[in-house]
């Protein structure tokens, strides 16, 4: 299967869509290294460069991307969904 | 990577710095002389106007500010002589004597008792001759330890980070191992990964200096008391899927490559030895271009994930996109496609040699597509308001 969505770090919660997504679909995830690590079922549309949750994120907690926090869920995200500014915000501003 | 086998050309100026273009400017001191540096830009071919909305009444470090950034664009090695047109004679000699220090041709007209017509007929003949010597002038060979070049992304998105980005930081890794010198900055855009530059300094006081630019702006922005969600990241970036600032500074970083920071650069100052300098500045594009045109950058790469269409009326400018969507849109502003990377075709070492290779025709002097497209942004960054 071919991946349509990219991970910096394997610890990543997150991955980024590297074509549009279609909800419903079962997606290829893999390493910006070309590793293969497995599939993911999409649960929202997922537009070109946007992020989909790897794994079920519970309200308040931080979100890892490139292996760092990038902000905290502000809400329940369910694994398979579109995370953005409706459910990611910053720690900073 | 060994880059010595490419052939580099350029121009070499009276104070021996190395330029890729061959720019007469005709250089406005305030904005009340636009029309008459205009008006000379019109009339001789080959001189390019760089007309701007600030220069009366400003005071303290702004008005410093404003001085270094006219000054250190007419001392630019791209910029092959300069004719400086203000309202009255004090600081329209204080840039040109300014300028002169390079030893390049340089002359000063005030507009005051002349009017804007004879201003132009004066600064015209001048502007002619200049041209002619500038015309004349051969450009020859050069090696990559004499380049100054600078970094600065724009309009970015999650393909930023994952693909142009670290384009930029593997090529910077090829060039300045070369012995070149490079700037980047973008004081708020590291929000979030700060202590990732701040741990790459090279020594305590350089870490201490970048701490402290970046403490004050922090502070500055917490003092405005303002949500940035909007401006940083921008509605651009939210559109193209970036959500946080944290997020955003994790993919503007990689575009330091492997490299240390060897100094923190006030805003427009020259960096004074070789390799990758952080400047305090902006993450607006053209007023960030236009800063590190006046350190003396004489190439800009600018990374895109949206499809900022920024140029610099001095500095070629360098586009570099990993958004299929994106190159294929806007595709007569991208010079370098690396969507490559995002489909696993090709590896960051390719895509950084595809970035070099694109440098080294722009240096020899092929048109970027921002030259080719006339994107002639010239923007002055202001500090605070006016008297």
């Amino acid at each position: 299967m071919k991946h349509s969505v990219l991970m910096h770090e394997k610890k990543d919660d997150v991955a980024v869509a590297v074509v549009d997504i279609t909800a419903g679909t079962e997606i290829g995830v893999a390493t910006l290294e070309g590793e293969f690590v497995g599939t993911v079922l999409a649960v929202n549309d997922i537009p070109l460069g946007h992020k989909i949750a790897l794994r079920d994120i519970k309200n308040g907690e931080n979100v890892l991307k490139y292996g760092r926090p990038i902000g905290h869920a502000v809400a329940d995200i369910a694994k398979g969904s579109h995370v953005h500014v409706h459910n990611l915000k910053s720690n900073r501003w | 990577m060994d880059l010595k086998t490419y052939k580099l050309t350029g121009y070499r100026r009276e104070n021996g710095r190395i330029g890729i273009r061959n720019h007469v400017v005709i250089l406005p001191v305030d904005d009340i002389s636009n029309a008459a540096a205009e008006g000379v830009a019109r009339l001789i071919k080959g001189t390019i106007a760089l007309p701007h909305p600030y220069g009366r009444l400003q005071f303290g470090a702004d008005l410093q500010l404003t001085f270094d950034t006219l000054i250190g664009t007419g001392k630019n090695p791209n910029v092959a002589a300069v004719v400086v047109i203000g309202i009255e004679p004090n600081w329209t000699k204080k840039i040109a004597d300014a300028i002169a220090t390079t030893g390049k041709p340089v002359a000063g007209f005030s507009i005051e008792r002349h009017g804007d017509l004879k201003t132009i007929e004066m600064a015209a003949w001048k502007a002619k001759e200049f041209v002619q010597y500038a015309t004349e002038l051969p450009r020859v060979p050069f090696t990559w330890d004499e380049l100054m070049l600078s970094v600065k992304c724009g309009e970015s998105d999650t393909t930023s980070g994952l693909g142009a980005n670290p384009t930029v930081g593997r090529a910077l890794d090829f060039i300045l191992a070369e012995g070149a010198t490079a700037i980047f900055g973008e004081t708020t855009e590291v929000t979030g990964g700060e202590d990732l530059v701040s741990s790459r300094c090279i020594n305590p006081t350089v870490q201490a200096a970048f701490d402290k630019v970046f403490n004050d702006y922090q502070d500055f922005v917490n003092a405005q008391d303002a949500d940035l969600l909007g401006s940083q990241p921008t509605e651009g970036n939210i559109r193209g899927g970036l959500t946080t600032i944290e997020e955003k500074a994790m993919g503007n970083i990689q575009k330091m490559g492997r490299n240390k920071v060897v100094s923190v650069l006030a805003p427009a100052e020259a960096p004074s030895g070789k390799g990758l300098h952080f400047m305090d500045s902006s993450s607006a594009a053209a007023e960030m271009v236009t800063l590190c045109g006046a350190a003396g950058s004489v190439l800009h790469f600018f990374p895109t994930g949206q499809g900022n269409v920024i140029g610099n009326p001095i500095v070629p400018v360098i586009k570099i996109t990993a958004n299929s969507i994106t190159a294929s849109t806007m595709s007569e502003h991208i010079d370098v496609d690396v969507t490559g990377l995002l489909r696993l075709d090709i590896n960051l070492d390719q895509a950084g040699m595809k970035l070099v290779e694109c440098a080294v025709h722009t240096i020899n002097g092929r048109y970027t597509c921002a030259e080719a497209l006339r994107h002639d942004e010239f923007v002055l960054t202001k500090l605070y308001r006016s008297a």
